[in-house]
């Protein structure tokens, strides 16, 4: 078997512990490629059966357009029930970076509204895309992460994963975080999206972009008011460009950067990555904060 | 590079373990360096760290750093996964750091792996916990281990050390189970034999460690031979259809093929082997398929389809080697939850034999288990399971167990064989009407039991069987000088008196090994019935002529002695020669090598002359016999 084929069945075979040890598992769906290639691998574990539990999108409201339209016709295709949830309290009141601050904004737009979702809809066990060659505090997630009732995450104390066996107990106010995608990395992805044909966002795609350049990261400027609403940070009109670019990663439009390239099609994408000297998530101003920012949050309950 | 190369890549895990400071995190973070595996932001970030703490030169080992609290202490706490790749493959390494939590955390970055990389200080030279490590890998039956010395730029390059180190881990490793080692001397600080040969080690003609990585033959390893499907979950998405989901654990299938389910015994036929992808004709190991039968039969979560001629065994006790991964200690009062392929079930530890002490392999008696600590174990469970012997079989020799209470995972279990009850081992009663002591050959001759009674011992036919150069004769030759002082009236039959001339005209041939071996029967037999301890030395590698000679002879008297040692280490002693000339094909048919080995299913005696001495496994033998009444 290729390393594709492998990493496939590994998670395949994830998916169906957790649907046969869970009562109400749901899949967090982010509109990204690697939730794309964990629809997929679901639709794989169940075949010939329907997707057997729901989609879950956390929405910021700082999406991108083209997430939103591609998401729902996505779901559509699939034939999947989607489940979009929101901080509304926290939308209403103008939560923003530059406001909040990154990591104020992320904790309220994401990992509230995700907490409070898993709890409303009684979730034991949800799907994400993580992969462990993301970011370092990754690397010695588990398959299986048990979250305590606020959803927290102790890394100090983690069950030992062993052979293909997975620990599905868990207590009654607790829940797990399922990581089918563990032990893949970004260019397993690309490379299984074009074996599979898998569909994704257009705004992975190159294409010339009317951009502002702010501290060496590219923003389009259809959308420089929805990252600096108050006009603090001066985008002058005289600073537009317009040049190759695409997203590397999706999040949400203030914290996310494009990446300069000329990738048109899967192929160049895959390309890139091959080449690339500079990991995917450097553009994501959530990283960057600080050494340990990601680990934080994953304590607080994010992913 | 070719894009299409990629897609034909093939997968490699493995797990890196050494002691603090040997150098673990500097060759990971070479091996990713070198293979441009590290993105430029990530390399600055160690870049600048390494500048703040005034090192001259840039520290790989901080791209490795992984969790915040651990980077203040500067050490690794857990297993922690690694990615690289190259051309012909990708790799997962599962980094387990070697200090106190070693035994934890290897045992857990070993269980899925293919191969191991010990490091060894070059200046240290091998140290103890070199050795537990290797211990631990033969435990976990990892099939490749490399040993990467490190550090040979602090040692002039030195040949010598190199061999000295070489020659002192060789020989302890005899004594394990351990298929293929390999030696690199490496510097992983200045790269040397990591990714490139080595200029400063023009004396050293082997391969690179990345060359070896990217090479090493594991599919091999599989098993491909024992078709195990546990079922993962039922398929029913529509009246018409009923599929079982999983992923075949061992063995292949087609479509066509007769089945049986376990428990129920109920026997169907493959129908199809759906996927998402089309039906497929055949599908093997590690494939996770949803497969329909032509029948409509009972089939649940936790059920296994097997063929109908290849079953598990199928029990509720089983030996198994247990290490124990949690805080609190093993309590025998309550019970635990095993999970096994896809089953679960309560699980009672119903005796501990003893635990390993993994520094010196001694054996201790306990009466419990700590964190860390690894023993031999009897286990009882609420439901039957199906299972092999962890040796033969990864996927159905393997259990975890949790904690109902704390819901932690606090064991991790491979299963040694089936439980013998105490029915199975106490010496039988004869039956009357059936072959018995009372029975007499002809009138007027004196029976079994007139000689037993003036020896004052049962008759009895000791089996030996095992590989060429396993040490049979060795451990024989000792229980019969040892019966002998006892005063016990003993018969000797071996491959080499019998061979010139009861069985001078038989060759190897498959039919003349099953020949020899009912001429052998039929004399021992004759032996044990005028009350000889009857001592037989074959390889008789085939389990159905083993099965005759213990069908004529009555239950409770024949003993079949496994002896038991890793073919590398028997092609290493090769006393006579032999697997000398037979890999080179001067011997055709040579068991081992190009005929095969059926290890007894459920021997008597089990005697590991690679792990144990001869008097040990000696006293092991006498022990059986008395326990069983026979002396
Ligand atoms: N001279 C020399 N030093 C090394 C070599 N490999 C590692 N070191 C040093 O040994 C120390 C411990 O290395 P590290 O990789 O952190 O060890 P770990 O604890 O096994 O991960 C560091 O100071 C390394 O720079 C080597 O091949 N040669």
């Amino acid at each position: 078997m290729t390393h594709l084929k492998q990493l496939e069945q590994e998670s395949i075979h994830v998916m169906r512990e957790v649907v046969a040890e869970f009562k109400n598992p749901v899949m967090l769906y982010s509109v990204g490629k690697d939730s794309s290639v964990m629809v997929r691998l679901a639709q794989k574990a169940f075949h010939p059966g329907k997707f057997p539990f729901p989609l879950m999108h956390i929405d910021t409201g700082y999406k991108f357009p083209e997430m939103y339209e591609f998401r729902d016709s996505f779901v559509q295709d699939i034939g999947a029930r989607l489940i979009v949830e929101r901080n509304e309290p926290a939308i209403a009141q103008g939560a923003h970076p530059s406001v909040l601050g990154n990591d104020k904004c992320c904790q309220q737009l994401k990992t509230k509204a995700l907490l409070d979702h898993l709890a409303k809809h009684g979730f034991d066990a949800a799907f994400g895309g993580a992969r462990r060659d993301e970011e370092k505090s990754r690397a010695k997630e588990r398959f299986f992460s048990v979250r305590d009732e606020f959803g927290q995450w102790d890394p100090k104390n983690q069950r030992p994963e062993l052979w293909n066996l997975y620990n599905a107990n868990i207590d009654e106010r607790e829940s797990v975080r399922i990581f089918p995608l563990s032990n893949w990395t970004e260019l397993d992805v690309w490379q299984y999206i074009k074996m599979e044909n898998i569909p994704i966002v257009p705004l992975y795609y190159a294409q010339p972009r009317k951009v502002v350049e702010l501290n060496g990261i590219i923003i389009p400027c259809d959308y420089t008011d929805v990252v600096d609403p108050q006009g603090k940070l001066g985008f002058g009109e005289d600073a537009i460009e317009e040049v190759d670019c695409r997203f590397r990663s999706l999040g949400c439009i203030p914290c996310t950067g494009a990446v300069r390239s000329s990738a048109r099609t899967i192929d160049d994408i895959l390309a890139e990555v091959i080449e690339a000297r500079r990991s995917e998530r450097e553009n994501r101003i959530i990283d960057l904060t600080s050494d340990s920012s990601m680990e934080q949050k994953k304590r607080e309950g994010y992913f | 590079m070719d894009m299409k190369d990629y897609e034909k890549k093939s997968l490699l895990r493995f797990t890196t373990t050494g002691s603090v400071d040997d150098g673990k995190s500097t060759l990971i973070g070479r091996l990713l360096y070198e293979t441009n595996c590290i993105f430029e932001d990530q390399y600055a970030a160690v870049e600048k760290t390494s500048q703040q703490r005034g090192n001259e030169r840039v520290d790989l080992s901080l791209l490795l750093d992984g969790l915040a609290a651990e980077r203040e202490q500067g050490i690794t706490i857990d297993v922690a996964y690694r990615y690289f790749t190259t051309e012909k493959r990708k790799f997962i390494i599962a980094d387990t750091p070697g200090h106190e939590q070693y035994t934890r955390n290897m045992v857990t970055g070993a269980s899925n792996s293919e191969l191991a990389i010990i490091l060894i200080d070059a200046r240290h030279g091998v140290l103890t916990q070199s050795k537990r490590h290797g211990f631990l890998i033969s435990l976990l039956q990892i099939p490749h281990l490399v040993v990467a010395v490190n550090k040979m730029d602090l040692v002039d390059y030195s040949e010598e050390a190199f061999n000295k180190i070489v020659a002192e881990y060789r020989e302890f490793s005899r004594k394990l189970d351990i298929h293929d080692i390999s030696f690199i001397p490496v510097s992983a600080l200045e790269g040397d034999n990591v990714t490139t040969r080595s200029a400063n080690m023009p004396w050293y003609n082997g391969h690179t460690l990345l060359h070896l990585l990217e090479n090493v033959h594991v599919d091999a390893d599989k098993n491909y031979v024992d078709f195990r499907f546990p079922v993962q979950y039922v398929q029913r998405p529509n009246l018409d259809f009923r599929g079982f989901a999983g992923t075949i654990t061992s063995g292949t299938i087609r479509v066509g093929e007769q089945v049986a389910a376990l428990p129920s015994g109920r026997t169907s036929r493959i129908k199809s082997i759906v996927t998402f992808d089309g039906e497929l004709e055949e599908a093997a190991a590690g494939q996770a398929v949803t497969l329909t039968l032509e029948d409509e039969i009972d089939v649940s979560r936790g059920d296994m389809l097997v063929r109908k001629g290849n079953l598990p065994h199928v029990g509720n006790e089983f030996d198994a080697t247990l290490c124990w991964m949690d805080e609190r200690a093993m309590d025998r009062r309550g019970h635990y939850i095993i999970k096994h392929t896809t089953q679960k079930a309560k699980a009672f530890i119903s005796d501990i034999n003893y635990k390993i002490d993994v520094n010196t392999l001694h054996r201790q008696e306990a009466d419990t288990f700590q964190l860390n600590e690894i023993g031999r174990v009897a286990i009882r469970t609420s439901q039957p399971l199906f299972f092999d012997n962890y040796q033969r079989n990864h996927g159905t020799g393997s259990f975890i167990l949790i904690d109902p209470v704390t819901n932690h995972t606090v064991a991790a279990g491979m299963i040694r064989g089936k439980m013998r009850t105490v029915d199975e081992v106490a010496p039988q009663q004869p039956v009357p009407g059936t072959r018995s002591s009372n029975v007499k050959w002809e009138e007027g001759l004196i029976g079994r039991a007139d000689w037993e009674k003036r020896n004052g011992h049962k008759g009895a036919v000791l089996w030996f069987t095992g590989l060429s150069g396993s040490g049979k004769s060795t451990v024989a030759r000792k229980v019969v000088g040892t019966l002998f002082e006892q005063g016990c009236q003993v018969a000797v039959l071996d491959g080499d008196n019998v061979r010139h001339g009861l069985c001078g005209d038989l060759e190897f041939s498959d039919r003349d090994r099953s020949e020899n071996i009912r001429r052998v029967g039929e004399t021992s037999k004759l032996f044990f019935e005028q009350g000889n301890i009857t001592v037989c030395t074959f390889i008789s590698p085939f389990q159905g002529d083993r099965d005759f000679v213990r069908g004529i002879i009555p239950e409770g008297h024949f003993f079949e002695v496994h002896v038991k040692c890793d073919i590398e280490v028997c092609k290493r002693r090769d006393p006579k020669g032999l697997y000398k000339k037979a890999l080179s094909g001067e011997i055709p048919n040579f068991t081992g090598i190009s005929s095969p080995y059926e290890e007894p299913a459920h021997p008597e005696v089990v005697v590991e002359t690679d792990l144990e001495d001869v008097d040990t496994l000696v006293q092991k033998v006498m022990t059986a016999l008395k326990d069983r009444g026979i002396i």
